[in-house]
């Protein structure tokens, strides 16, 4: 046995990953372009729907990659995978190649850069933030200054934002930025007790365990409340803060109010850092341009390419908790195929 | 405002813009509306930066107002637009260059039609050979007027004999840029700029010292809107929209508007004479109403063109104390002298805009 087993991506499923293959006699080498692991998920404060301590989380996985058999190496950028004699040649920018008897790519997702949603003027308003950007303010608890003069507040949540939007270029649903609305919603109210927060939406897709009920907790205990229509234009007034047109569906009527902050909630769309490495292999991708597994419904951890395998949300938008049962799922792949490729 | 986020936006909308030798067509309302822009123009491109500007006089209305109102159907509109093409390649041009906001929406929308359905250039074409015995070739470039002077803003600037300045404070005078719609919001990639911040204008006030206003409506369309104004009972809605604009602007205290539309330097001057009348509200603090200029006369008055000479005094809104902040100097009874230095007569005073 004793077969190099390499991850690309140090995040949460490229660590729980790690974790799962630590049983296993072979050697886990985890490839992280950054100088530390964690992810994205490194930058977020609280994970719905429990507001669970980020980074609790990242520490119980950081704590659970075996010691024995496994190694990350740090700022490790992945650019190329070839095929060669049976194994994967891993190929990294700084000029290493690493030969691996199997591949797990783990290599996160990307944020919606906003700023191409230009009517909304993020990086031109600085009152206009992003989920994202919120998340790190509530961690650092870097609010500005001018929320922080006890004045009753107004902030505007807009969904969707880069999602579901055929001009933004992503047909896709990201599926978890309208729950990390309604998360963030009730954030900021435990902050600013006497802030109103209001939530712009197309439609609330409360798919998972407890979504609904913490929907009905912003509105009941906290007074959140859900517009249901897409918003316009956002433009600063003289003071600085927003004014946001927007039209509400339901009363069939055009909108105009004033906010202190808009947050964008803003959705998960392919890493530009996995493109080279599908090209390179020719990996297939979904239409929303993540990568396709080689069986949507009974392959899903499998690609095309033997030995190669796919995990978390370099496949298609998942939370931290799906993300984390797919690692484990793709794990299990990998012992399964070591084992044939030995056998055979 | 963050202006490292606009940089960034308007990096992704830097069209190609023709450097000389254009096919220039005016516009059938400004020729009416501010009928010294034009020539202002003309005047810039020959005498300031001697470049080639061809014109011909049997160059037509290209229907566009009435297209927008549904009166002339797209098969026809085309079909102008390909005879228009059809002066430009038989007098040897291939920049072309619309003087009207709404005439350049026409033609990059006809392009970008034809790009995409290549069997409407057929149609036209065909058109065009059974009624005239045409042929034609496509622009090369395709630029507004307003593209054109923002093209050589710094060359300009660098011989200007004023800036957008107040010569009293030495500050930097507010100026409101309003962009027509057509010119961006339906071809974003046309403008320079993008739609949601174009910086076509601001782009000129920038390199003639002045400071552009940001105001929570400026994106809002000017409520010309064809069909608002051509129809006598949607008039509302058109005095509305302005309306709106001017009471978001109004707390920015504007020292002038400039706009790159026909309709829209026409209403925004027009309608702040008819709220006036209609409430007895004006817009700035002396209550003479904030003055429109088009980008020619604005570039104009920064080269040092006499503003009578440009027909200044066809505004609504006077603009003397516009001038007088400059520090521009000028005759106050030439004002009323036409292009002969004959006497045009004075208007009647409003009630409430006094000059």
């Amino acid at each position: 046995m004793n077969k190099t087993i390499v991850i690309v991506g140090g995040g949460a499923a490229g660590l729980e990953a790690a974790a799962a293959l630590g049983s296993s006699p072979h050697h886990v080498l985890i490839l992280e372009k950054e100088n530390k692991t964690g992810g994205k998920l490194k930058n977020w404060h609280h994970l719905f729907p429990n507001f669970a301590d980020a980074s609790e989380i990242l520490k119980s996985l950081e704590k659970t990659l075996p010691l024995n058999n496994s190694e990350v190496k740090y700022n490790s950028d992945v650019f190329k995978i070839e095929q060669m004699d049976g194994n994967l040649i891993v190929l990294l920018k700084k000029g290493e190649k690493i030969k691996a008897d199997a591949v797990l790519l783990a290599t996160g997702f990307d944020l919606f850069d906003a700023y191409k949603k230009e009517e909304y003027g993020h990086g031109v308003y600085k009152n206009v933030v992003t989920s994202a950007e919120l998340e790190e303010m509530f961690a650092k608890k870097t609010f500005p200054e001018q929320l922080k003069d006890g004045t009753p507040k107004k902030f505007a949540m807009v969904h969707c934002v880069g999602s579901r939007d055929k001009k933004a270029g992503n047909m896709h649903c990201s599926k978890l930025c309208c729950i990390t609305g309604v998360k963030q919603a009730i954030e900021l109210h435990k902050y600013l007790p006497n802030s109103s927060v209001y939530n712009f939406y197309m439609d609330l897709r409360m798919y998972g365990q407890h979504f609904e009920e913490i929907y009905q907790e912003a509105q009941e205990d906290y007074g959140v409340k859900f517009i249901r229509g897409r918003v316009s234009e956002i433009a600063e007034i003289s003071d600085g803060r927003l004014q946001v047109k927007a039209e509400d569906t339901l009363s069939g009527r055009p909108m105009k109010m004033i906010f202190d902050m808009v947050v964008l909630m803003i959705g998960m769309t392919p890493a530009a850092s996995t493109a080279s490495i599908a090209q390179s292999l020719g990996l297939p991708k979904t239409n929303a341009g993540f990568l396709a597994p080689l069986h949507q419904h009974l392959f899903a951890n499998e690609t095309c390419i033997p030995g190669l395998f796919i995990a978390g949300t370099c496949r298609e938008p998942l939370s931290v908790q799906e993300s984390i049962t797919d690692a484990r799922a793709a794990a299990l792949k990998i012992i399964e195929w070591l084992k044939l490729k030995e056998n055979n | 405002m963050e202006q490292e986020g606009k940089k960034r936006i308007w990096s992704e909308y830097q069209k190609e813009i023709a450097d000389d030798h254009y096919f220039y067509v005016r516009s059938c309302i400004r020729q009416t509306f501010f009928p010294g822009s034009e020539t202002t123009f003309l005047r810039i491109l020959r005498d300031e930066l001697s470049r080639d500007v061809y014109e011909d006089a049997r160059h037509t209305t290209c229907t566009g107002i009435g297209y927008h109102s549904d009166i002339v159907p797209f098969e026809t509109i085309m079909t102008i637009a390909a005879r228009h093409f059809a002066l430009m390649t038989e007098a040897g041009y291939v920049n072309f260059v619309p003087s009207c906001v709404t005439s350049f929406g026409i033609y990059t929308e006809i392009l970008d039609t034809w790009k995409h359905f290549p069997e409407m250039e057929a149609k036209a074409r065909d058109f065009l050979w059974t009624a005239t015995r045409r042929e034609f070739q496509t622009p090369e470039n395709l630029s507004h007027t307003s593209d054109v002077i923002y093209k050589f803003r710094n060359q300009l600037a660098s011989s200007s004999k004023h800036q957008l300045v107040n010569k009293r404070d030495g500050k930097p005078l507010k100026v409101v840029e309003h962009i027509g719609c057509h010119y961006a919001k339906m071809f974003p990639k046309c403008g320079v700029g993008g739609a949601e911040f174009p910086a076509v204008l601001s782009g000129m006030i920038a390199a003639w010292g002045g400071e552009v206003i940001d105001y929570p409506e400026r994106r809002h369309c000017c409520g010309f809107g064809f069909r608002q104004y051509l129809i006598k009972a949607n008039r509302g809605y058109s005095l509305s929209n302005s309306k709106k604009k001017f009471e978001s602007m109004q707390p920015y205290q504007p020292d002038f508007i400039v706009a790159n539309c026909p309709g829209c330097t026409m209403f925004l001057d027009r309608w702040q004479y008819t709220i006036a009348e209609m409430e007895g509200i004006t817009y700035n603090e002396s209550g003479k109403g904030i003055p429109v200029l088009t980008y020619e006369e604005m570039a104009g008055l920064v080269i040092g063109y006499d503003p009578w000479v440009m027909g200044l005094q066809m505004h609504q809104i006077s603009v003397e104390p516009l001038l007088d902040k400059i520090g521009i100097v000028y005759n106050k009874k030439d004002k009323y002298l036409g292009s002969k230095r004959q006497y045009i007569g004075v208007p009647l005073q409003p009630l409430f805009l006094l000059q």
